[in-house]
């Protein structure tokens, strides 16, 4: 997955659509931010959700962030590495540290997301703050 | 007596410093208008040496159990506390610290809780054990609240033949999540209906509570309740009495998914029934959703074992309104208190008090119901406490036995009327000699007075 | 030496401290079901001792020196105290003793309450919770039924942003849903939010005051009226009491509900986390609600009673932490009305003081003047790779506790810092050089505080290792079985 092809959410999750099929996973900022991962709790395949339900949970040492579904549809995978092997998320934000995949019910919800440069411009407004 | 060390000299240097012509200056957030007018109505300070007879006097105005021959109990007992608990506890680089936020400067407290985890867990026969709660009925309640948010549910059972007390506390804590508890009565032996338990259970709950040894001292069939309460998809949450462990049964052993206890007995004085130590075990797989704190091994930046607050994102700090539990400090010096005695007693000393609470209660059963109109209701199958009715009026025994210097149990028949009459709830330690156990049975066999 | 006790206690002897069993033909062997052994030490007197003398050793205290903890306020507890509290006519009392038997501590009991109501103008107080945020679930409950019994359906607690994170922990335990409303620029609750954000449905509005900024809460006046005009309680979180002794009675102001700490504000110790006391006190209409037992002094002397139906019950096994009480009871005796006072004031000359002095070094986003404690900000020193952990660790390498860090969160890089009372100013004196020094270093050298602590028992450890994989109990020789 290349970022730049990703779209993105307030929250700081990234989107990765092949298809109806869309990757989630959490930008190289969040990853930061929260610093080491040391547990994750995703739910279970088969879950319906509707777009920014919240999913899962993130957990730093001392943060936990919630993780918001940023499309609407039907989970049919979860990246079991990552709860075997939280580091990951931290060494590989955008490539093997992706959390699930969901068939989407309606791929224009992408639309209302950041694209990546609309991202970088929120991640500078934040810096600002 | 003050223990303010500037002088006035210093806190004018101080108050120029800080840019105040006086202190009043620095009220000005505060709206005169709100402000105590003439000072508080409190007495005039006291020196140490007032404060001292003051004070002692109040504890001369007591006749506390530690001097006469204690047969009470229902939760706190009499025990003998070896000194190494109190000249540890004093020291002040215990006492006087703060919770181990920092914690390379605080591994003195995080390896002596973690001592204490390891302790309750292998007494316990549980995976872990979080670092304290305040009391056993504090525990059970979040222990109730536990199982509740892992089982999605709102129902628990409980024995009826639970301390009122705890019971009162329960029904504080469920009230605000709208949790239902619901009584399983005790039957002829004095134990848990399993029938009646198998019957409510049909129903969901999230878990079925088991006090063994239960309020009336009596031993429950913990691990068929445990098969029972799995078998109904509900978790078992075991109430339980540390010293009890060293002969019984453990709850891990019988599946129990949580076990809570009260660490009193674990070289904790009385002290008129606080601070007391709920003590809280679990099995692995739940521990994230364990209220409490948590102290886990791990290494320094050199590979040094060391200890830490672990599994903090749990806790009411970091999530608010979402934490497992509001919890935030423990019984940290009970806690130390409870791993000194353990560790002073060691593992033959401890069985040891065991074995002689056990031998000398059985005694004074025995010894009671050769007395004629002496009703003991529920049998033998009790650890260190039991059931009597007395011939006459528990009042004018309890009364008699107090003149002749022995604390003769709790009346509990106003707590629970189904006893009938007038039930006594007796303890015995293994501070209790062969001389008081007997002077016990003379004067319930209405020869009192003589030792 | 270092290792566990049960590497010390693997295979060794304890020593005997209760006599041989003189009922020792007694069967009992129909209870004994336990399989094997339980897995505690075997070890000698003179080597437990020296464990834990040992672990002591790695513990920082007050009496080793400053412990400017915000919030905490960690300040000298007098010794006489424990001797005092460790008398055999109060420890050895057990809760169900004859009451008669047991008049010194009612009394004692009876007239802590006394007092903690003249300090705080509240109308009656019941000593039962046995920490601070127990004594906010205790309010909450009152609350909750108070609002039950007149038959209002009241569900939101609001909570400025400020506060501890106990508070909405407790709100929601009692069923409530909590609502955070921001503070405004002076880091002051601000009326006219509140205002917008109150209505029937609002139960509490929950504050801490001083506030965690340290900050009183200038429009306290209006917000309480805004409150009541509502119909909602005001609950106090009374942790930050030592600014206000003897100047500000929360009662007559118009709180309703409140909880005191006395292991903060009257001196009793933390012991590293407990035993604690969160008494909470209520004006007059909801006295009714309190928990029960309740001390009555009659003709006669002084008994338990359940005094009212409308109570919510009971939040302890007995009546809270009795030992806590003598302590806590003795220091009020030892001040007096004006060494109360001259508490809060010397706390207040000592926290302005103090911070004149840090904010050369560090940023202060609300200026003062502050009232017990204030929140400085290692935010300038961001710049230089230096984070306000590091900061804090460094103040360990100088003999130092640091101060509390990271919260309140509305600040960044938070130092929140209260000297207390009892600190001399040549204390803070040295408290600030060693500030002013770290500050230096995080320009030169900002290596040695990413390196810090150095002298500690250790150094930094791996949290995350610990939150990853959790090792909570031992498992070598001795250790919890497989």
């Amino acid at each position: 997955m290349v970022p730049e092809e990703c779209r993105f959410t307030k929250e700081h999750e990234w989107v990765y659509a092949e298809d109806d099929v869309a990757v989630i996973g959490i930008s190289e900022y969040a990853a930061g931010e929260l610093g080491d991962i040391v547990y994750v709790e995703l739910p279970e395949v088969d879950t319906e959700v509707q777009q920014m339900d919240p999913i899962g949970t993130i957990e730093a040492v001392k943060t936990v962030a919630e993780l918001f579904s940023p499309v609407s549809g039907t989970i049919i995978e979860i990246n079991e590495e990552i709860i075997e092997d939280h580091e990951t998320v931290n060494k590989s934000p955008f490539a093997d540290g992706w959390f699930i995949k969901i068939k989407m019910e309606d791929p224009g919800e992408l639309e209302v997301l950041f694209s990546y440069e609309e991202y970088q411009e929120y991640l500078g407004e934040q810096a600002g703050e | 007596m003050s223990y303010i060390q500037n002088t006035d000299s210093d806190r004018k240097e101080m108050l120029r410093v800080a840019g105040a012509s006086s202190f009043e200056q620095l009220l000005e957030p505060v709206d005169p208008a709100l402000r105590v007018k003439g000072g508080l109505k409190l007495g005039r300070p006291m020196s140490e040496s007032e404060v001292l007879s003051h004070v002692g006097a109040m504890a001369s105005r007591n006749r506390p159990a530690g001097s006469a021959a204690s047969f009470l109990g229902g939760g706190i007992y009499d025990r003998f506390i070896p000194a190494t608990v109190r000249y540890v506890l004093s020291r002040s680089e215990f006492y006087t610290s703060y919770t181990p936020y920092q914690a390379e400067v605080s591994q003195g407290t995080l390896q002596a809780i973690y001592e204490y985890q390891s302790m309750i867990a292998k007494l316990t026969a549980m995976d872990a054990a979080n670092a304290s709660m305040y009391d056993a009925a504090t525990a059970l309640a979040e222990a109730m609240l536990m199982a509740c948010s892992i089982k999605r549910a709102d129902r628990i059972l409980v024995p009826a033949a639970m301390s009122v007390r705890v019971r009162a506390v329960l029904e504080s804590y469920a009230a605000g999540r709208g949790i239902r508890i619901e009584e399983i009565p005790w039957t002829d032996e004095g134990t848990m209906d399993h029938d009646k338990a198998g019957e409510l259970l049909s129903e969901k709950a999230a878990a079925l509570v088991v006090a063994s040894p239960n309020y009336f001292g009596m031993i429950e069939d913990a691990a068929g309740l445990s098969e029972l309460a799995h078998s109904k998809g509900a978790l078992l949450v075991a109430l339980v009495d540390p010293v009890s462990l060293a002969l019984l049964s453990p709850p891990g052993e019988y599946g129990a998914d949580i076990a809570v206890g009260e660490g009193q007995s674990l070289g904790i004085p009385q002290n008129f029934g606080g601070p007391l130590l709920g003590f809280m075990a679990t099995r692995s797989e739940l521990i994230r959703k364990c209220p409490g704190r948590l102290i886990s091994a791990t290494t320094d930046i050199e590979g040094k074992r060391g200890y830490v607050m672990t599994l903090q994102t749990r806790e009411q700090h970091i999530r608010r309104e979402k934490a497992t539990s509001n919890i935030c400090t423990n019984e940290g010096l009970c806690a130390l208190s409870a791993a000194v005695y353990l560790s002073t007693m060691g593992e033959d000393g401890f069985r040891e008090v065991a074995r002689q609470s056990a031998a000398k209660s059985h005694a004074l059963y025995r010894l009671l119901s050769e007395v004629e109109g002496v009703v003991l209701p529920f049998g033998e199958n009790f650890f260190q406490e039991f059931v009597v009715r007395m011939p006459g009026s528990s009042e004018s025994f309890i009364e008699e036995a107090r003149g002749a210097g022995i604390l003769a149990g709790i009346p509990i028949s106003g707590d629970y009327p189904l006893l009938g009459g007038d039930a006594i709830l007796v303890a015995v330690t293994e501070k209790r000699t062969r001389a008081e156990i007997e002077r016990y049975r003379d004067i319930a066999a209405g020869k009192g007075g003589a030792l | 030496m270092s290792g566990t006790i049960f590497e010390k206690g693997a295979g060794g002897i304890s020593g005997r401290y209760i006599p041989e069993n003189d009922f020792p033909d007694e069967k009992i062997d129909a209870l004994a079901a336990r399989k094997g052994e339980i897995g505690l030490p075997r070890i000698g007197e003179q080597d437990l001792i020296r464990h834990y003398v040992g672990l002591a050793s790695k513990n920082y205290h007050i009496d080793k020196g400053m412990y400017p903890l915000g919030s905490c306020t960690m300040k000298y507890n007098p010794v006489v105290n424990e001797q005092i509290a460790g008398l055999g006519g109060f420890t050895g009392l057990h809760p169900a003793q004859d009451e008669r038997d047991a008049q010194g501590a009612l009394e004692l009991m009876h007239n802590l309450e006394s007092a903690l109501c003249e300090i705080t103008g509240m109308s009656a107080f019941s000593l039962q919770p046995v920490a601070g945020a127990h004594g906010e679930l205790t309010g909450m409950m009152i609350a909750r039924d108070y609002f039950r019994d007149r038959g209002e359906d009241r569900k939101v607690v609001i909570v400025p942003d400020s506060a501890h994170g106990t508070n909405p922990a407790s709100v929601a335990i009692c069923g409530f849903t909590p609502k955070t409303i921001a503070s405004n620029e002076k880091g002051l609750i601000d009326p006219g939010i509140l205002e917008k954000e109150i209505d029937g449905s609002t139960a509490v509005f929950m504050l801490t005051l001083p506030n965690t900024l340290g900050l009183f809460e200038r429009e306290i006046a209006r917000i309480v009226e805004i409150v009541h005009r509502a119909g909602a309680l005001v609950y106090m979180d009374g942790a930050n009491m030592n600014a206000l002794l003897g100047i500000v009675r929360p009662g007559t102001i118009g709180i309703d509900i409140m909880h005191l700490n006395l292991h903060k504000t009257f001196a009793t110790p933390h012991g590293g986390g407990g035993p604690g006391s969160g008494p909470v006190g209520v004006r007059e209409h909801l006295a009714d609600f309190l928990p029960v037992p309740r001390v009555i002094r009659e003709e006669g002397g002084y008994s338990f009673r359940h005094v009212s139906d409308k109570t919510i019950g009971r939040v302890h096994s007995w009546y809270g932490n009795f030992n806590v009480f003598v302590k806590a009871y003795a220091y009020i005796c030892s001040c007096g009305a004006e060494g109360l006072r001259a508490v809060s004031e010397n706390a207040i000359i000592n926290a302005n003081y103090l911070m004149t002095l840090v904010s050369k070094w560090y940023d202060l986003k609300y200026p003062g003047p502050c009232m017990h404690e204030f929140v400085a900000s290692g935010s300038n020193l961001k710049a230089y790779g230096v984070r306000t952990t590091d900061v804090a660790k460094r103040l360990l390498d100088y003999g130092l506790h640091a101060p509390t860090v990271y919260f309140p969160l509305i600040v960044e890089e938070a130092l929140m810092i209260e000297p207390v009372e009892t600190e001399k100013k040549e204390t803070l004196d040295h408290f600030a050089s060693v500030m002013e020094k770290i500050s230096i270093e995080a320009r030169e050298n900002p290596q040695i505080l990413h390196d810090a602590p150095v002298t500690a028992p250790v150094r930094r450890l791996d949290e995350a290792a610990a939150a990853r994989c959790p090792d909570l109990c031992w498992t070598g020789p001795g250790g919890c079985g497989e």
